[in-house]
C-alpha cells in the first residue's frame, strides 16, 4: 500500500459564491480497493472529487495525506465526466502527463504504447484524440490518467455517457489496476456498477456523507432512510 | 483603365526582367517586414498565453489597451518613433532615424496590438477547454502558456498573417521614419506614394501589382506549410 493513504478529512467545506457545495465532512480513507461515492444529482459527487483532489479551494476544515500536499499531488490523477482531449494526436495524449514531468524519449514512449494496447487504443496512436468515439475518449483520458502510475485516481462518473460495452471494457481496466494496488476513488450513478467495483461506498446528500461504510453492508442493509430510498430508485433530495 | 493596363503591363516586364531596382525595393520590403513580423510574433505570442492563462490584477486593463491600440493610426506611431529616434529624442544616440531598423520599430508597434489580440482571442477560448485538465496536472505556468501555445498553433498563424498584411501594406509609419531614401529605406509601399506623387500612375501600379502579388505568395507559402503539417500528422 502506498504512503499517500490514509486520507484524513476534517470538517472539510468548500464554497462557491457563497454557497456551501460540499461539508463539512469527516472521514477517513484508507485507499484499499475502490471507494464509490454516489448521491443524487447536485449532491456534491463532483465537488467533493474535486476537493479531495486539490482542484476546490478549501474553505475551511482540513484534508491530510499521509505525506506533503506535494507529493501527494504529484501521486495522483483525475479523470472528468466529460474528457478533455488535448488537440494532439493519440499517442502525444499519453505523452503529455509525462512531458510535463520531464519525462520523454523512448521510454516514455513504449510506456504509452503499453498503455495504449492495455486500453484497446494501439491502432488509433496516430489520429487526433478529437476523433474518437466517446467511449475511446474516456478510455484515452483513463489511460492518461494511468500512465504516471499514480498511487490513487479520482474518476467523476467515467462511463456516465457510455454504451454497455465502452462501460465493461472501463470497469475491466479499473479492477485490473485496482488489483496491481492502485487506489481508486470514483462517483457514479450507476448502482450496478457501484455494487461491481466498490469496497467502500460513500451516500452523499445535500454536500454532506449521509452514510458511509462497507460496500457490500451499504448495499444490502442500508441503515438510514434516505440511503435506503435512493437504492431502491426512490427520488431522494 | 488605360493606366492600369499600363500598370500591368509594366508589372510584367519589370518582373520578367527582374528589374534590379525594383528586386531590391521587393526584397527590401519583406525583409523589414518579416523582420519585424518576426519581433512582434516573439512579444505578442507569449503575452497573448500570459494572458490567457494568468490572473493579475491589470489584466483587463491590458487586454482593454491591446484591443484599443489594433486601431492605433500608423501615421501618429510614426511621429512618435520618430520624436524618439530624432537626434535629439531620448534615443537619438543610436541614430536609427531612416535606416530600416527604425521601419522595423514603427512596425513592431503597429502589429503587436493586432497580433496579440487575435491569438489571445483564440488562447482563451482553448485554455477554457485545457483549464481542469491543466490544474489537475498541476502543470506550471510556463508549461500552460507552451501547450496552449503549441496547440493553438494554426489559429495563431492567422494571427501571424493578419499581422503581416497589416505590416505589409503600411506606409504613413515607415514613410515617416525610413524617410523614403533611395538604396536604403525605399520600400514598395513608399515607392509607390512616391510615383503616385510624380504622377506616374503606371509604374506606381505597377509597384502595386507587385505588392500584392508579393502579399498572395508569402500567405500561400505559409498557408500550404500549416497544410502540409496537417496533413501529415493526422
Ligand atoms: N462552480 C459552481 N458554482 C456554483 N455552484 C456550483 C458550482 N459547481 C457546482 N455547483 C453546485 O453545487 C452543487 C453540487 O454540484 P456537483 O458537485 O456537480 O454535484 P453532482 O456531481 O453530485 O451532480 C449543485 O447544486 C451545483 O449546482
Ligand atoms: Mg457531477
Amino acid at each position: 500500500m502506498s504512503t499517500l493513504f490514509p486520507l484524513q478529512i476534517h470538517e472539510a467545506v468548500t464554497r462557491r459564491h457563497g454557497k456551501t457545495l460540499v461539508g463539512p465532512v469527516s472521514m477517513t480513507l484508507d485507499g484499499r480497493g475502490v471507494c464509490v461515492i454516489i448521491g443524487p444529482n447536485g449532491s456534491g459527487k463532483t465537488s467533493f472529487l474535486r476537493l479531495l483532489h486539490g482542484t476546490a479551494r478549501l474553505h475551511s476544515g482540513s484534508i491530510l495525506w499521509s505525506c506533503s500536499t506535494e507529493e501527494a499531488r504529484r501521486r495522483q490523477s483525475f479523470v472528468f465526466q466529460h474528457p478533455v482531449m488535448l488537440r494532439r494526436s493519440v499517442l502525444e495524449n499519453l505523452l503529455y502527463p509525462m512531458l510535463i514531468r520531464g519525462f520523454r524519449g523512448k521510454a516514455a514512449q513504449a510506456q504509452a504504447e503499453a498503455w495504449a494496447e492495455r486500453t484497446g487504443l494501439q491502432d488509433t496512436l496516430q489520429r487526433p484524440a478529437s476523433v474518437l468515439s466517446g467511449g475511446e475518449q474516456q478510455k484515452l483520458a483513463i489511460a492518461r490518467a494511468l500512465v504516471t502510475k499514480p498511487d490513487v485516481v479520482f474518476l467523476d462518473e467515467p462511463c456516465a455517457s457510455l454504451d454497455g460495452r465502452a462501460t465493461r471494457e472501463i470497469e475491466t481496466i479499473l479492477t485490473e489496476i485496482k488489483a496491481q494496488g492502485t487506489g481508486l476513488v470514483l462517483s457514479t450513478h450507476d448502482m450496478g456498477q457501484a455494487r461491481r467495483l466498490a469496497e467502500t461506498a460513500v451516500f452523499l446528500l445535500r454536500g454532506r456523507v449521509h452514510e458511509t461504510g462497507n460496500a457490500a453492508a451499504f448495499f444490502n442493509r442500508p441503515k438510514t432512510k434516505a440511503a435506503q430510498a435512493f437504492l431502491n430508485g426512490d427520488i431522494v433530495e | 483603365m488605360v493606366e492600369l493596363w499600363d500598370g500591368l503591363a509594366q508589372a510584367f516586364w519589370l518582373v520578367v526582367t527582374a528589374d534590379s531596382e525594383l528586386v531590391e525595393i521587393a526584397l527590401r520590403s519583406l525583409q523589414v517586414t518579416l523582420t519585424a513580423l518576426l519581433v512582434a510574433c516573439l512579444i505578442a505570442m507569449p503575452l497573448a498565453a500570459l494572458l490567457a492563462v494568468s490572473r493579475f490584477r491589470l489584466r483587463r486593463v491590458v487586454i482593454a489597451t491591446l484591443n484599443a491600440l489594433m486601431g492605433l493610426p500608423p501615421v501618429v506611431v510614426g511621429l512618435i518613433v520618430y520624436v524618439i529616434l530624432s537626434r535629439s529624442g531620448p534615443l537619438g544616440v543610436l541614430a536609427l532615424l531612416f535606416t530600416p531598423t527604425a521601419m522595423i520599430i514603427a512596425q513592431v508597434i503597429i502589429v503587436v496590438p493586432l497580433i496579440a489580440s487575435i491569438a489571445h482571442q483564440s488562447l482563451r477560448d482553448l485554455w477554457q477547454e485545457y483549464h481542469d485538465l491543466l490544474i489537475s496536472m498541476n502543470v506550471t505556468q510556463t508549461q500552460k502558456m507552451q501547450t496552449l501555445l503549441w496547440d493553438a498553433r494554426r489559429a495563431l498563424l492567422t494571427a501571424t498573417l493578419a499581422g503581416f498584411g497589416r505590416a505589409i501594406g503600411e506606409v504613413g509609419a515607415i514613410m515617416i521614419v525610413g524617410g523614403n531614401i533611395d538604396n536604403a529605406t525605399r520600400v514598395l509601399t513608399t515607392a509607390i506614394a512616391l510615383e503616385t506623387g510624380k504622377g506616374e500612375f503606371a509604374l506606381a501600379l505597377a509597384l502595386g501589382f507587385v505588392l500584392i502579388a508579393l502579399t498572395l505568395l508569402v500567405n500561400l507559402c505559409i498557408h500550404w506549410l500549416g497544410k502540409t503539417e496537417r496533413e501529415g500528422r493526422w
